[in-house]
């Protein structure tokens, strides 16, 4: 059987990691270096860096920190925000990151991810979309961390960047980010009926009891999580532990 | 002692947390591009994220493919990591058929993809010890001294080792109830399908063992 993979998300503003809710009201969590280590010692299966005003600023901030992440932190890592062209990809992957995330930069230009997969792979290629839920099950794509609004349909962008070579998809309910209010399953599964590339949702995690019904409901790929673990409610291994006891296994990587 | 590491730098593949990870358990690392370099090493390890098309042609292009070779055969410990492995191979179905370096008898093929599995394969997996026909649980390999079999390794391939001969093929990793070549040794050289600078603790120590060789 699959095994879900339980990833920490660090969302990051200068030299902090930050959290708010549904994007905004940003409080400061830690430092991110220090955050990163505490994860990947509780057994984090990967985890993910967003520098949250990348594409405000039109830069990517995150070079030094995943540098620094390298010397102490030996599981993949996911680095996001501004990535906007070729350059900004290689630049990130040699100063340690064995992903990149993309978002804003796609959108403003959509060739950038055929010219990304065929650049650096697919398997390192993750395609990074806020939604935010309209009606009727329509989600519109947001980007610049949720600050702006594109009119696109998701189901239509989904379609696209996996056609494109999208690795996988890294995606997050607006609605639901900061607030621990639960997973909006709807989205969960209407992503995973349009894509076959793995995918990993984020938004509104409440625990190990909601990832243990995403598994079994859903038998999702990978859960990223950012407010539990940044409020110290539950840790990575604890969620391993509970997920085993339920049955599920989880990469034993402790 | 600090053991001197030297890595094979080609154009492609990203090497720098193959780097990371051997500083981290104490050696000096240098990254090694030329002939004349390449042969002063004490351990050599050949890291290689890509196509296998492309690795050898990377190689060849930089005059290497004969001094890993003539590495290979003074048995001086060598690693392969991912397509670092596969390039050891005498052969590669990776578009088309293509010529690897051919110092391990065997091939690499696709993975069989189906409804559930996925290729690539993204995924922490054990390794099981031996070969599917032979698998001896005694006289386990010197670099599995300290390895605690029942921990996961991270893997990211395409394409998977099969190695001729079954003493070579010393781990096992499944890919559904598919079984595929994930440690194999030849004389002196070695090569490991997933990434042990990306597996936390376990992959680590492998490292560690490795360079007791």
């Amino acid at each position: 059987m699959k095994k879900p993979r339980i990833i920490a998300r660090l969302d990051i503003k200068g030299d902090n990691v930050v959290k708010g809710i549904r994007f905004e009201g940003l409080r400061i969590m830690g430092n991110p270096n220090d955050l990163a280590k505490k994860y990947y010692f509780e057994a984090a299966d990967e985890i993910i860096y967003i520098d949250t005003v990348a594409s405000l600023y039109g830069r990517n901030n995150l070079v030094d920190v995943v540098k620094k992440a390298s010397n102490s932190i030996f599981i993949p890592m996911t680095v996001g925000g501004g990535v906007r062209n070729l350059e900004d990809a290689e630049k990130l992957l040699e100063s340690g990151a064995d992903k990149i995330a993309v978002n804003t930069g796609i959108i403003n230009d959509k060739s950038l991810i055929k010219k990304l997969a065929q650049k650096i792979g697919s398997q390192a290629l993750v395609i990074s979309i806020h939604a935010k839920y309209r009606d009727h099950s329509f989600w519109e794509v947001f980007i610049d961390n949720g600050r702006e609004s594109t009119g696109i349909d998701l189901k239509d962008w989904l379609k696209y960047v996996e056609g494109e070579g999208a690795g996988e998809i890294f995606i997050t309910s607006i609605d639901r980010d900061g607030t621990e209010m639960g997973m909006d399953r709807l989205l969960l599964d209407t992503v995973k009926k349009v894509v076959k590339i793995p995918v990993i949702y984020s938004g509104g995690c409440t625990g190990y009891e909601e990832i243990i019904d995403l598994v079994k409901l859903y038998d999702i790929d990978a859960v990223a999580i950012g407010s539990i673990l940044h409020y110290k409610k539950d840790t990575i291994k604890d969620i391993k532990l509970n997920l085993k006891k339920n049955n599920i296994l989880t990469a034993n990587n402790l | 002692m600090n053991k001197n590491v030297s890595i094979i730098k080609t154009n492609s593949g990203n090497i720098f947390n193959v780097a990371k990870a051997f500083e981290y358990i104490g050696s000096n690392v240098q990254l090694v591009s030329s002939k004349k370099d390449l042969l002063k090493s004490d351990y050599l390890i050949f890291p290689g994220v890509g196509a296998f098309a492309e690795g050898m042609k990377a190689l060849e292009n930089n005059d290497l493919n004969y001094s890993i070779k003539e590495w290979a055969n003074k048995e001086r410990p060598f690693l392969g990591i991912c397509l670092g492995m596969q390039l050891l191979f005498e052969c590669s179905e990776e578009f088309g058929f293509n010529k690897g370096l051919g110092l391990i008898k065997g091939k690499v093929n696709k993975l069989p993809e189906s409804l559930k599995l996925k290729v690539p394969n993204i995924t922490w997996e054990r390794l099981y010890h031996g070969s599917p026909e032979s698998t001896c649980h005694d006289n386990k390999d010197k670099v599995f001294k300290n390895h605690d079999f029942e921990k996961d390794l991270y893997f990211v391939h395409s394409y998977a080792c099969y190695p001729q001969n079954n003493k070579s093929w010393l781990a096992t990793t499944k890919y559904g109830d598919h079984n595929f070549c994930s440690v194999v040794k030849e004389n002196n050289i070695y090569g490991f399908q997933f990434h042990p600078e990306k597996s936390g603790n376990a992959g680590l120590k492998l490292l560690e063992e490795f360079l007791k060789l």
